[in-house]
């Protein structure tokens, strides 16, 4: 499987290059190539899912290196965990259910090749970003990624979109550029930019604390900007809704998560470890995203304002979660990033189809569309089900293992908080389908038709996932999302997460 | 430690500008300067005094290089990071510039559509 590794970015990136160049010459080859690439890395994916395959690989024939003072990594480093294994997987599925949802969405007007180079270079960002193993490229590949969606955000280049593209960019430059000068602040404290030689340096016990908490502080306000945590989720609402509907699936569902939490995740253990004070910090951030996200919900009438606020208030869960640093926290927090990646981007997905079946976004102008729409009805239904936690969909699963995490984690009053807000979503959901899909038809929409098997399809399949990953989550989802917690912590509290990954990187590649 | 110092004040100025500037070009150069803070940053960290250009001379000794040569890696990081940063530049003048064509002001309290 090493040797498979650099396709997770060279198959999208390849096919975002096939676009351009064929831009001129077969204009109606991009969307074709955008799944094929998607469909590739599923396969791939999926394959080191089901085969739990783990390992490193080395960009240009460089590896390991022994010095007097133990072995540390020359050259760039691509790892492949329990984690990165996971988001591969759900980037994978995502983005074929947006490609696919794309082919009939977007008309096929001019441009629609730079579409789908943009899509590509966004999918081999995370991809990227996933796999690196040190600070410096996963920095760069968060770059690619966040570029490309500012370019999808303002696609369709009208007043608000590129409005919201640009508070976006001005946000996301702000956010890397503290999160480059944590990496910097590292470097010069440790000389290492690989995260197992960095967590070999810290663990020594020789560098001083006070470089450490600055990076960890950089790194909090960074990552957690990208996560759209509050207060730093201003961008979020105008630029989700503002793309077209195939992406706004992919940023909230994907981008939020990878560049975000994913990155916390991956950093955090190694720099700090999840010492009391940051497990605080992110705490009162996870808090304030919960509530305030799902507060401001509530008072909007766009129906993708509302999934955007409530792509804030769900970070907020799994921020809270992981904050509560014990293995069950970090699987709980991560299963529900991975169901939220999945209901989520069946949500934008089938708003989407809404737009198309109804000619607005405003749940106010909606009503009845049951009869009209059944199958986007059903999908938007049962994404709508599996948000707001009713059994047996995924969300109300790992929602449940958040209370069950918070309660033995000692934090009875977060847990409440945590149910609270949960009941919110429900009300704010239960609202959504009363006013979209059933009371009576507004005349303006007798004629109101189903959009196509293509847009209609991705959803339910993204349904049926959600679904099944409520009802097998026993037997098959737990051990994808337990060798993912297993990648962060430790189920006996110690290094021993942080460790493994140690010997992964340095016992793995030519030397 | 003057370096370090003027890490700061450009780090300063560029927060500043993005918070109390109006317009938007404005706001885009406090980027840039930010951003040249974080370099600039970078590139001292890498520094070592009296250390010569870090190129590796064919029958050169590498740790005699090493002692001898400042730390090229922090080098290699600000080139990736200019680079970087040029692009952001120029997606985010290209969009000012649509903006000013439809609003025909580039004062961001004037073209508030959004309500964030």
């Amino acid at each position: 499987m090493e040797r498979f590794l650099p396709l997770f970015t060279a198959v999208p990136l390849l096919a975002g290059f096939a676009c351009l160049l064929l831009k001129r010459a077969a204009p109606r080859a991009a969307p074709a190539l955008s799944v094929a690439s998607m469909a590739t890395l599923l396969l791939l994916a999926s394959a080191a899912a089901i085969r739990g395959e783990e390992g490193v690989a080395f960009a240009g024939g460089w590896g390991v290196r022994s010095s007097g003072e133990g072995s540390f990594v020359a050259g760039i480093a691509l790892v492949l965990d329990g984690l990165s294994r996971l988001f591969l997987l759900l980037v994978a599925v995502v983005g074929t259910a947006s490609a696919v949802f794309a082919l009939r969405y977007l008309a096929p007007e001019e441009g629609l090749p730079l579409f789908h180079v943009l899509f590509n270079l966004l999918v081999a960002g995370m991809n990227g970003a996933l796999l690196a193993g040190d600070l410096f490229n996963l920095y760069v590949f968060l770059e690619v990624a966040s570029l490309a969606s500012v370019g999808l955000v303002a696609w369709r280049t009208g007043g608000a979109e590129v409005e919201a593209a640009l508070k976006y960019l001005v946000l996301g430059t702000l956010s890397s550029a503290a999160i480059l000068l944590g990496i910097t602040v590292l470097y010069a404290a440790t000389g290492f930019l690989n995260m197992a030689d960095l967590s070999v340096a810290v663990s020594g016990g020789a560098v001083p604390r006070v470089p450490l908490l600055l990076a960890a502080g950089l790194f909090v306000a960074g990552f957690g900007m990208k996560t759209a945590a509050m207060p730093f989720h201003a961008w979020l609402p105008d630029a989700h809704p503002s793309a077209p509907a195939p992406i706004s699936a992919m940023l909230s569902g994907l981008l939020i998560k990878t560049l975000g939490i994913y990155a916390l995740l991956r950093v955090l253990p190694v720099v700090t470890g999840m010492d009391g004070d940051l497990r605080a910090v992110l705490t009162a951030l996870g808090l304030l995203s919960m509530w305030g996200g799902v507060l401001l919900a509530q008072a909007q009438d766009d129906l993708k304002r509302i999934l955007a606020y409530h792509s804030v208030s769900q970070m907020g869960y799994v921020l809270v979660a992981v904050a509560c640093g014990t293995w069950l926290g970090v699987a709980a927090g991560i299963f529900h990033a991975v169901n939220h990646g999945l209901f989520k981007s069946a949500l934008f997905l089938s708003s989407g189809s809404l737009e198309r079946v109804a000619g607005t976004r405003r749940l106010s102008g909606m009503g009845g569309l049951f009869r009209r729409a059944p199958a986007t009805s059903a999908g938007l239904l049962g994404a709508c089900l599996s948000i707001s936690g009713v059994p047996p969909f995924n969300g109300f699963w790992s929602k449940l293992l958040i209370l069950v995490a918070l309660l033995s984690a000692g934090q009875p009053a977060m847990a409440g908080l945590a149910a609270g807000a949960a009941l919110m979503t429900l009300v704010t959901f239960v609202k959504v389908q009363r006013k979209a899909l059933f009371g009576p038809l507004p005349a303006r929409l007798e004629g109101a038709r189903e959009v196509p098997a293509s847009m209609f399809l991705p959803v339910l399949a993204l349904v049926l996932l959600c679904l099944a990953s409520g009802l097998l989550w026993p037997a098959g989802v737990d051990g994808l999302v337990g060798s993912a917690a297993d990648a962060v912590a430790s189920p006996d509290g110690g290094p021993g997460a942080v460790r493994a990954y140690v010997e992964r990187v340095h016992g793995g590649g030519p030397r | 430690m003057i370096l370090y110092a003027l890490v700061l004040v450009l780090l300063g100025l560029g927060i500043h500008g993005l918070l109390a500037k109006r317009n938007l070009l404005k706001k885009i150069i406090a980027l840039a300067i930010l951003d040249y803070g974080v370099n600039l940053l970078l590139i001292v960290v890498g520094y070592r005094a009296g250390g010569g250009a870090p190129i590796l001379l064919p029958g050169e000794d590498p740790a005699a290089f090493a002692r001898g040569s400042v730390d090229p890696l922090p080098q290699a990081l600000v080139l990736t990071s200019i680079v970087i940063g040029l692009g952001v530049t120029m997606l985010l003048v290209a969009m000012a510039l649509r903006l000013h064509q439809r609003y025909g002001t580039l004062d961001v309290d004037r073209m508030d559509r959004l309500r964030g």
